[in-house]
């Protein structure tokens, strides 16, 4: 695989960036704007919520900002607790997008983890692939879930790094190369990344991508962050595809031994 | 007639469409969709779709979310 041409497709869809964003959580849409331009992702996720009726109604809407002709649109199901709010929170997404029907589910399970509710995210993909939907999943890191999940037919599965939002980096890297040794679909990294080097690390495990918002969204910079990502997740890549040294316990000189002259 | 309207009890005129409660609401022209008792409606249905009391409208709009 050469660097130059070192894409990645979901459902059918090629991406040159590896970065996909969330793009809640900014201080204004200038902000939100600028951090996703400096961050180069093509997909960004949106939430679907009731319409504000009344005030700030003059207020840009997220699709104004971010227009759908020019970015690949991935509205999640974020809040849902249960398969048929996601259901329900997917088919209006796709009805506002025009029939765009690549999503991200998340059936969550806990308020205080944000842990998935693996049980009833496998039976929501489920329905909605059997209704026309191409789903990229936020998943646990467990193997055997993600491996459910993609002979299922889901697009993507995306295994967190740690709680969203929590900012910790990946807790189970050795779950996560196992993940991206048995799929044959995109795995992307969704959720826990803190900052760059979080990022570079789930590149190096061999992930597809990852996604974030709030390790950008809340950096005291994000459109600083948002840069510092784009170039950890190239760095990552690269790394991966260049195949790191073996790691050894004691030193290894790098100038020969041959010809001292002492 | 009376309709939950995003929650709210809100009142209607009579076999008001849902095309009627979308123009009151000044949504003509920007990106929307709806729901009526839970399901979704198709957007080439508005115009037919004609209410009943204490049905239950949720009309949503994509906003910044991770």
């Amino acid at each position: 695989m050469s660097e130059n041409n070192d894409t990645f497709s979901v459902a059918g869809r090629e991406f040159s960036s590896r970065l996909l964003v969330g793009t809640g959580k900014y201080k204004d849409m200038d902000e939100t704007r600028a951090a996703i331009d400096a961050s180069g992702a093509q997909i960004v996720t949106i939430a679907v919520r009731r319409t504000n009726m009344g005030q700030n109604s003059d207020e840009p809407n997220i699709l104004d900002v971010l227009p759908p002709d020019r970015y690949t649109i991935l509205p999640n199901t974020a809040g849902c607790y249960d398969q048929k709010t996601a259901v329900r929170t997917c088919k209006l997404a796709r009805e506002l997008l025009d029939g765009h029907n690549l999503v991200k589910l998340e059936v969550l399970g806990d308020e205080k983890t944000l842990f998935p509710d693996v049980m009833a995210t496998l039976k929501a993909a489920e329905e909605l692939i059997k209704d026309g939907f191409d789903v990229m999943v936020y998943t646990n890191d467990d193997p055997i879930i993600a491996r459910e999940l993609e002979d299922m037919g889901c697009a993507a599965v995306m295994p967190l790094a740690a709680p969203i939002g929590s900012g910790l980096g990946v807790r189970n890297p050795l779950n996560i190369r196992t993940i991206v040794e048995n799929a044959k679909v995109p795995i992307l990294v969704d959720a826990g990344v803190g900052t760059a080097s979080d990022a570079a690390v789930a590149m190096e495990l061999g992930c597809d991508g990852v996604l974030m918002n709030t390790a950008i969204a809340a950096a005291q910079k994000p459109v600083l962050m948002a840069s510092a990502m784009k170039k950890a997740i190239q760095a990552g890549r690269e790394a991966y595809l260049a195949g790191r040294m073996q790691a050894k316990r004691f030193a290894s000189a790098s100038s020969p031994l041959e010809g001292l002259f002492f | 007639m009376n309709i939950q309207l995003n929650g709210e009890n809100t009142p209607v005129d009579d076999g008001a469409t849902l095309t009627d409660v979308i123009n009151n609401l000044s949504l003509q022209g920007s990106r929307y969709a709806v729901e009526v008792n839970e399901e979704l409606v198709p957007r080439s249905e508005h115009d037919r779709y004609h209410l009943k009391e204490g049905d239950s409208v949720e009309i949503v709009q994509a906003i910044g979310g991770g």
